[in-house]
Order: structure tokens, then C-alpha cells, then sequence
């Protein structure tokens, strides 16, 4: 970038405009992060004398081990939901993309249309009728009940991402392959579905983030056992009784929210890769 | 025996008809192309053939068998595509292999194929590498090779040099035409590009507007046009079609008016034009029948000379395009360089009647003549 703006290479006050902000921004923006971070280390005592953002005078960890303690059940009842979840999603939506767009047949637009409108339906509009869908189906308070729910509201994103990548595949691979005598599945297996890495790793990190992000149908749709750890940490933060521990609360949200932070930062790159991947050159 | 039978093929998509009744058939060895405009039809037929779609009505045979109800794996075919259609996650031994793998032909046998057909194509060095890393040539043969490995009754090519650029293009066209002489194997070739259709086919069949406006031998294409769609799509430059009248000429035969700004003549015709006496028809002749003038041949019958404007003069090397007006219309001529005359000035170009051909003005069709006997 510095390269292509020889004006502000050549000009310190130039470089200060345009830096100053730069790392001002930054700061306002990591902020949040430094005084959870920090909190969740301090004792009680120390919080209560008041500076958010002084270095712990002592350090501990027992914040975190007390939020674990309180929180882990439902750390893994998140990852029994989102990883199923996850995984079912992104299967049926590369099998959809492809069928809608290799496999066309009359109305096949008309239902991509329709599947389509799924991705501006607001959770709440669904909450009752999907209540009494569970319900019928005995899944009322169940992982598998989430993990349904969750599947069905991400098949629109994820039908959409792959749809949106298989057109640019040429058609005639698919002719070529008819040809050659595979079949339906056969091509899908053997030759869509090894190209679609970009994309798989899109609706991953897009599925990942937004089911284990969600609290609106985890507060609705599970019970004790299964809750969801946004659900816990809810919870936990919003209790009335006793002492309020801001260090294990923030200990407890940082908790929460690692999973989607690992996912964005060990796939992150492949993410934007992935969504403006072009045709796949044969 | 014919190797490929196209029987009143009909396709359309509601109101919209691509092909209209399609009648071709070719034996077995021979080289049919197809070819013409975009959006003739030549493509849609080509995978009605491959079974990738399928007629509104008509039939295919493939040998002696009806193959309308069959799928492409069943119809013993291979087909080359235009943007070759490698598959991307294998590398060039897994694409030849891939169908043979699928018919579960044995191992030993499949390495026995590969073998034999990268010697043939010359890509033995690039069987471990993936199609991303070859060049459009290299992707074009092992696309052939990929056909070439089921040994197929019939081999269907769509454009397969489109996108290759133009040296290449030659260089894989002889390829083909050699592989084919070596393999005598029939093929159906699609083609927009006339130079192809002409240099590779033992036939050739001219499409418009879902119709074969032609079926023939290359000669007979290019010297026998059946109307004005196939001399115009056939040849380059193009020919020249000239509207002008039928007279009376000296020798009481028939002749052409010609008009341009340095004045009149007519050319003689050798059929006999007296139902069309007085009438208006399009005067067809190819740019290389119009040429600088050849004395010793001025005698010969059909042959002309006569002075016409210069308009433009475009070298081509081996020969000049010289641009002339004649009734209204673009004429070019073919003529050697060192004979071309200047923009602006007049030069003398010779006429040859011969090879020339008449259609209807409002229909475009061929008008045929009776020879007339030398006087």
C-alpha cells in the first residue's frame, strides 16, 4: 500500500495522518478485549478499587477455572450442537448447489427462489410454529431438536454459497463425466465435490460462528441439560443473588467466545478466498 | 453400412425451434463437420447426438441402433468439449482413466491404454501433472487422449480449437486431421469456423437457423453452393454477390449488366438465362474468379477483361485484395501484388464467368441454368 502512495512514503506528516488514526481505531476497537482480558485476572478486591484498565496488581486464575467450572457442561452441549449442525448444513448445501445447478429441472429456480426467502425469515417469526413442530416430533428439548432447528435455518445460506460457486463450474465437466459413464452421485463424489474446498471452508466458518453464537433459539428450544453456552452464560451474568464476580464473568464471555475466535483466525484467510473464488479453471 | 443416422431431428423449447427436421447420415470412418453462425443449432445437435439432451422428435442411430432411449455412457461414444473439461483434482492419468475406471475395465488393461496413448499424443511427460499446469495445447490432447481411451464407435468434437490462439489452432487442426487419417475413425465435428469445416471434413453440413442449408462434399460446398447463405458463410474474403439484370449478350447468348461510375459492361453467362431475360438476380462470384488480367486467356470463353474503379487496395502477401463498385454494391478482387492499381485511378480486372453462380434475389436460392453448347 505505502508503495503505491509515493507522496506519503516521501512525507513524515503525511505518514502521521494516515497512520495516527490508523492505530487510534485500532485501539478503540481492541479496548473491549484488553479490560475483559485484564478483569479476568484481577481478584475481586482489585476490581472493586476501581481502574479498569491497570495491570493486575496480582495475578489469578482463578477466575477462569471457577467459570470453567460453572460453564464447561455447556461448552460441550454447544459442541454437540454446532459440530452436527455444522457438518449437516454444509453437506445438504453443497448437495442442493449442486443439484440446482448441474441438475436443473423444471422449477428448479422457482425453488431456489423460495430458498432464498429463508435467509430474511427473523428468528422470532419461527420461534412458536417450530415450538410445535419439536413438539410433534418428540424433540422438544433436545440437542437434536437444536441441531434440527439450526440445520434447517442455515440450509438457505449454505444452498446460496454453494448454488452461487457450482455456476461457475463449467457445465461440460459435468457432460464430460456423463460421458465417461458416471452417475449422479459418482460426479458429485469425484469430481464437484474436491473442488468445492473454498467454499466448504466458508459455509464452515459461517455456520460455526452463527449457531454457536446464537442464544434466541438455544434460550427457546433447549432445556436444562442441553442448554447452549451462550444460554449459560446468560445466565450466569444476569444472576440477582450474591456478589456479582465481574472477573468470572468476563472470564466466562471470553470463554464463550474462543471457539468462533480460533475457527476465524486458524480459517480466516480462507474465508475471503473462498467467497470471491471465481471459476475453476479446468 | 452408415455409422451415424440423423432422421427428422426436431428440438424446440416452446415456441422457439432450434432445429427444424434434421436429416444427415454418414459412414463409418468418414469425417462430417458441422458448421455455422452461432446460434444455428450446430451445438444443440451435437448433444442431441452425444444424448446430453434429447430430440422433441426424430431419430439417432448409431450404427444400426436406435440409440433415442439410451443415456451417453451406453451410446459408445466420446466427446472432445471446447473448454476441454479436464477434471481439475486429477491429474492426466486419472482423466484418461476415468471413464475406463468407471467401466471397471481391469487394471492392467488400463495401464496398457494409458501407455499406448500418451505415445500417440506425446504426452507421456505430463501424465503425473494436474490439468492447471498444462498449456491450452497440452490440455487440448490429453482431452483427445481422454476420448481416445474407450475406443468408441463415434467421436464428437464441439469447437475444440476455439480457444486455442491461432498458430496453435493450425498446428492441432493437421493433428487431428492426421489422427484421424491414421485411426480411421468416424467423427462428428462442430465448428463457426468455415476454414475448419473445410480442411477436416470428408463432409460437410452448413446450418441456419436449425436447418442444414447444405450437405456435401467440401468441394461441392465451395463450388457448388446450393444458395446464397452457403457461398456467403463458405470462403474467405467472402464471395461477391452483385444484383444486376439479365441481357442479351453479343455472341446471342446471355450475359449481366454491370454499372460503375467509369460506365457499362456485361458479362457473358454460360447457362442459359432466358427465363430470367430482363429480370434481376444476384451475380455470385468468388474474389479469386476477378483477378488481374491474363492476356492469354482473355480468348478463353467466359473470360473478360474490363476497366473498373480502385478503391482500396489491401496486401495480403501472396496476393492483393483490390476493392471495386460494381452496380451499387463492394466487389473484391484477388489479383497478384505487383498488378494492383492505385486508389482512385481505374485498373483492368479479368472476369472469369465460369465458376459463377446466379440466385434469386428475394429468396436467396440457386438458380440453375442448362449449359449453354459453344457457339
Amino acid at each position: 500500500m505505502v508503495e503505491s502512495m509515493p507522496g506519503v512514503k516521501q512525507r513524515p506528516l503525511m505518514r502521521a495522518v494516515v497512520y495516527v488514526p490508523l492505530i487510534l481505531t485500532a485501539i478503540y476497537f481492541l479496548l473491549p478485549l484488553i479490560v475483559m482480558l485484564l478483569t479476568s485476572v484481577k481478584t475481586m478486591d482489585e476490581i472493586r478499587a476501581g481502574n479498569l484498565l491497570s495491570l493486575p496488581a496480582t495475578l489469578t486464575f482463578e477466575p477462569w477455572a471457577k467459570a470453567w467450572d460453572k460453564m464447561g457442561g455447556t461448552f460441550t452441549n454447544s459442541f454437540m450442537i454446532v459440530v452436527p449442525a455444522v457438518a449437516i448444513s454444509t453437506a445438504v448445501g453443497a448437495f442442493n448447489g449442486f443439484v440446482l445447478t448441474k441438475w436443473r429441472f423444471r422449477g428448479s429456480e422457482l425453488l431456489f427462489g423460495m430458498l432464498l426467502v429463508g435467509c430474511f425469515i427473523p428468528f422470532q417469526v419461527i420461534l412458536l410454529p417450530m415450538a410445535r413442530t419439536l413438539g410433534l416430533l418428540g424433540l422438544a428439548g433436545t440437542t437434536g431438536g437444536l441441531i434440527l432447528v439450526h440445520v434447517i435455518y442455515g440450509l438457505a445460506f449454505t444452498t446460496l454459497f454453494f448454488r452461487n460457486f457450482y455456476v461457475a463450474v463449467p457445465d461440460e465437466l459435468v457432460k464430460a463425466a456423463r460421458i465417461d459413464g458416471a452417475g449422479f452421485f459418482t460426479i458429485f463424489w469425484r469430481i464437484i465435490l474436491p473442488l468445492s474446498g473454498p467454499i466448504i471452508v466458508v459455509s464452515v466458518i459461517w455456520q460455526f460462528t452463527q449457531i454457536w453464537n446464537d442464544f434466541l433459539f438455544g434460550v427457546v428450544y433447549s432445556s436444562g441439560e442441553t442448554q447452549p453456552i451462550t444460554v449459560a452464560l446468560n445466565n450466569l451474568v444476569n444472576t440477582s443473588t450474591g456478589v456479582k464476580e465481574y472477573n468470572v464473568d468476563m472470564a466466562a464471555a471470553l470463554l464463550a467466545a474462543l471457539p468462533t475466535l480460533v475457527v476465524y483466525i486458524l480459517a480466516g484467510k480462507h474465508f475471503v478466498a473462498g467467497l470471491t473464488a471465481g471459476a475453476v479453471k479446468g | 453400412m452408415s455409422a451415424l443416422t440423423i432422421r427428422n431431428v426436431k428440438k424446440s423449447f416452446g415456441n422457439t425451434h432450434i432445429l427444424k427436421g434434421i436429416n444427415l447420415s454418414i459412414e463409418a470412418g468418414r469425417f462430417l463437420t458441422l458448421v455455422g453462425p452461432s446460434g444455428c443449432g450446430k451445438s444443440t445437435l451435437l448433444n442431441i447426438i452425444a444424448g446430453l439432451e434429447s430430440p422433441s422428435s426424430g431419430e439417432i442411430l448409431i450404427g444400426d441402433r436406435n440409440v433415442n432411449q439410451l443415456s451417453p455412457k451406453d451410446r459408445d461414444i466420446a466427446m472432445v468439449f471446447q473448454s476441454y473439461a479436464l477434471y481439475p483434482n486429477m491429474n492426466v492419468r486419472k482423466n484418461i482413466l476415468f471413464g475406463l475406471e468407471i467401466r471397471k475395465v481391469p487394471k492392467a488393461e488400463q495401464a496398457a491404454i494409458v501407455d499406448r496413448i500418451a505415445r500417440m499424443l506425446q504426452i507421456e511427460n505430463l501424465l503425473d501433472r494436474k490439468p492447471a499446469q498444462l498449456s491450452g495445447g497440452q490440455r487440448q490432447r490429453v482431452a483427445m487422449g481422454r476420448a481416445l481411451a474407450r475406443d468408441p464407435k463415434l467421436f464428437l468434437f464441439d469447437e475444440p480449437l476455439s480457444n486455442l490462439d491461432a498458430k496453435l489452432r493450425v498446428s492441432m487442426r493437421a493433428e487431428i486431421k492426421q489422427l484421424h487419417q491414421r485411426l480411421k475413425t468416424t467423427i462428428v465435428y462442430v465448428t463457426h469456423d468455415q476454414i475448419e469445416a473445410m480442411t477436416l471434413g470428408d463432409y460437410i453440413a452448413v446450418l441456419n437457423n436449425g436447418e442444414v442449408q447444405q450437405f456435401g462434399t467440401p468441394d461441392a460446398i465451395y463450388n457448388d453452393p446450393a444458395n446464397r447463405f452457403v457461398a456467403d458463410f463458405i470462403g474467405s474474403p467472402p464471395m461477391n454477390f452483385i444484383p444486376c439484370e439479365v441481357v442479351g449478350s453479343s455472341s446471342q447468348g446471355f450475359g449481366v449488366k454491370m454499372t460503375h461510375e467509369g460506365g457499362d459492361f456485361v458479362l457473358e453467362a454460360s447457362g442459359d438465362l432466358k427465363p430470367w431475360l430482363g429480370k434481376h438476380v444476384v451475380l455470385g462470384i468468388r474474389p479469386e474468379q476477378i483477378t488481374h488480367v491474363v492476356t492469354s486467356r482473355l480468348d478463353e470463353r467466359g473470360v473478360s477483361g474490363h476497366a473498373c474503379p480502385v478503391h482500396l487496395c489491401e496486401p495480403t502477401g501472396p496476393d492483393t485484395l483490390v476493392t471495386t463498385s460494381i452496380n451499387q454494391t463492394k466487389v473484391l478482387a484477388r489479383v497478384r501484388p505487383d498488378t494492383a492499381g492505385t486508389p482512385g485511378q481505374s485498373m483492368d480486372l479479368m472476369f472469369d464467368m465460369n465458376k459463377a453462380v446466379f440466385f434469386d434475389p428475394t429468396t436467396g436460392e440457386r438458380l440453375r441454368f442448362q449449359l449453354l453448347k459453344a457457339a
